[in-house]
């Protein structure tokens, strides 16, 4: 569709619903922009000017990195960065290996026992362990302060798989039957047909794993000891709840963090999915619904 | 496939049959299969504890609020999108919406907290201006309202994707046909859009009144802390605070079982309903 095209039989608009219109995208628009952007001048002004402002800084008059230098010089929060980097990245690559074999196995008509095991995988969706007995299993397999319990009990989620199935179902047969004649295993098929035209579905599960890894952090606070924490645990301490920040290198704990610093954490926290978002954004809609719709 | 699998089997499976803790007097020492039984126990002691069936009752009051204030806005937000005809406008309005989507619970709840807190934004405004400034998040009056609030930010325009798909499905030749037949704007919306997606509307209601007791556990465990419990205690954060905090293993899980039990049958329940009513529901 070109930038504007109003099908011929489609009556224009009065300058009334118009004008309506105009005003609730914008309002959609404000309420989503206007928090990062308090949240990101916060952060860059200086502690007076913010004090002065009492609190809060929509626009800094002279932006200073002070607050970042002063949670980098800390400890806590680099090493949470490391944490919450090095989970998100091996989990959703582990998450991924996971869930394309099975969601693989799981679109292929006649793979023995395919029908049993969508049976299992959707029965957990309907009907999830709860989280005591959840709880005393990462317990009993001494998975407890380990970085392992925060990917393991997440490894494979229900709706990433139907996705992927669902896409590659959608893949054409007569791939499928070309790669067979030309002598192709399982694994090759998988690896050199399916996998390269699954580029967008990937994309998007991917994120979806990322973002659930990145953003995590009740199961942090459940299995972790405090010098372990990721990021949004760090976040949830020290910004949401407001307890003081210790230093990891002393050990010292000290005064509630100013508020740039708070709003410097809570930016590092923000960004790269802000980062992610735009090179896969485009896929959202594409990847989403080839899974959705089929579900 | 296995490793797959064997993640199903474990981590559901193995933590589904765990439930029996639900039965017994959980012993450290003794570990899940040596503690000792104790029946229906939990169940008894979970129905006669007030604390319990107020956390039912906020679960289900949020619930109502979000299915009332929050579900109709993103099929609205659709709706309006789906109007638009001016497409790079519409490709921008839905990147920011999706936004917050993406955003985790601990971030939503700090932004919340600088905007609508004693010291954030909007009380700043009001001070500067002379006014009563108001305390919305630390209110125990306010918190409902505002977690549905919070729910409206974050997920609304996610939840656009569905209806607009389900709307970019309907033919176009149908609004030509019925505008050549002389339908306005309206009868068009009443008779080609609305029929279009009601299945998705039921689809979702059905699975909304499934999660019905489910309602955002990490958010309501964020906030509990500022409002106290007779507010913000739902099921989920009930669990919690019994078996994780207290250390009443076997007391949480029971509670747990009841969600869980009661979830699935309402998705039953619901399901059946949707087939009287000649829609697809959510399976056969």
């Amino acid at each position: 569709m070109s930038a504007s095209a109003r099908p011929g039989w489609m009556e224009k608009p009065r300058p009334l619903t118009q004008a309506a219109k105009a005003l609730a995208l914008t309002a959609v628009v404000l309420l989503v922009c206007v928090p990062f952007l308090v949240i990101v001048s916060t952060s860059l002004a200086s502690t007076q000017e913010v004090v002065d402002n009492g609190g809060w800084v929509l626009w800094p008059t002279e932006p200073t990195l002070d607050a970042y230098r002063d949670i980098f010089d800390g400890g806590i929060v680099t090493h949470a960065l490391g944490v919450s980097a090095g989970v998100t990245i091996a989990g959703t690559l582990l998450s991924l290996a996971c869930t394309v074999t099975l969601a693989y196995a799981l679109s292929r008509p006649g793979v023995f026992g395919g029908k049993p095991v969508l049976l299992l995988v959707l029965f957990t969706f309907l009907f999830p362990p709860g989280m005591i007995p959840s709880f005393l299993l990462v317990k009993e397999l001494g998975l407890l302060d380990s970085y392992a319990s925060l990917v393991l009990p997440v490894l494979v989620n229900v709706f990433n798989l139907v996705v992927l199935r669902g896409f590659f179902q959608s893949i054409p047969e007569e791939l499928y039957e070309a790669a067979r004649l030309d002598g192709a295993g399982d694994w090759r098929v998988l690896v050199s047909v399916v996998l390269p035209l699954s580029k967008a579905a990937l994309a998007v599960v991917g994120l979806f794993y990322a973002v659930a890894y990145w953003n995590s952090w009740f199961y942090a606070s459940l299995y972790l000891e405090s010098d372990h924490w990721p990021l949004q645990q760090v976040l949830r301490t020290y910004v949401v709840a407001g307890a003081g920040l210790t230093d990891a290198t002393t050990g010292e704990a000290t005064v509630t963090a100013p508020q740039t610093v708070q709003m410097a954490v809570l930016v590092i926290a923000t960004v790269p999915i802000l980062l992610v978002y735009p090179f896969l954004q485009k896929y959202f809609t594409k990847g989403v619904l080839t899974g959705a719709v089929k579900s | 496939m296995l490793p797959g699998v064997a993640y199903f089997l474990l981590f559901h499976y193995g933590a589904l049959v765990g439930n029996v803790i639900a039965f017994k007097e959980y012993v450290p020492f003794d570990g899940l299969w040596g503690s000792p039984w104790v029946g229906s126990g939990n169940f008894r002691r979970m129905f006669e504890d007030e604390a319990f069936w107020d956390a039912v009752l906020n679960t289900l009051w949020i619930a109502v609020l979000q299915l009332v204030f929050y579900f109709p806005v993103p099929l609205g937000l659709a709706l309006l999108l789906h109007t638009l005809t001016w497409s790079s406008v519409r490709r921008f309005v839905q990147s920011v919406a999706y936004l917050p989507h993406f955003i985790s619970w601990v971030i939503v709840v700090a932004l919340f907290q600088q905007v609508l807190g004693d010291t954030g934004l909007l009380n700043s405004g009001l001070s500067g201006a002379g006014l009563h400034t108001v305390d919305i998040i630390g209110d125990p009056d306010a918190f409902k309202p505002l977690v549905v609030a919070q729910v409206i930010w974050k997920d609304a325009g996610w939840g656009t994707i569905i209806f607009l798909a389900a709307l970019a499905q309907v033919d176009e030749q149908q609004y030509e046909a019925a505008a050549i037949d002389g339908a306005g704007p309206w009868r068009r919306f009443w008779h080609v859009t609305l029929p279009a997606i009601r299945p998705v509307v039921v689809l979702l209601l059905i699975m909304r009144l499934g999660d019905i007791l489910s309602v955002g556990f990490e958010q309501m465990l964020l906030q509990r802390d500022a409002v106290g419990p007779e507010a913000a205690e739902v099921i989920d954060t009930f669990v919690y605070h019994q078996g994780i905090v207290g250390g009443d293993y076997g007391f949480a899980a029971a509670a747990g079982l009841f969600k869980g039990l009661v979830g699935a049958l309402l998705v039953y329940a619901a399901n059946k309903v949707a087939h009287r009513l000649g829609e697809q529901g959510v399976y056969r």
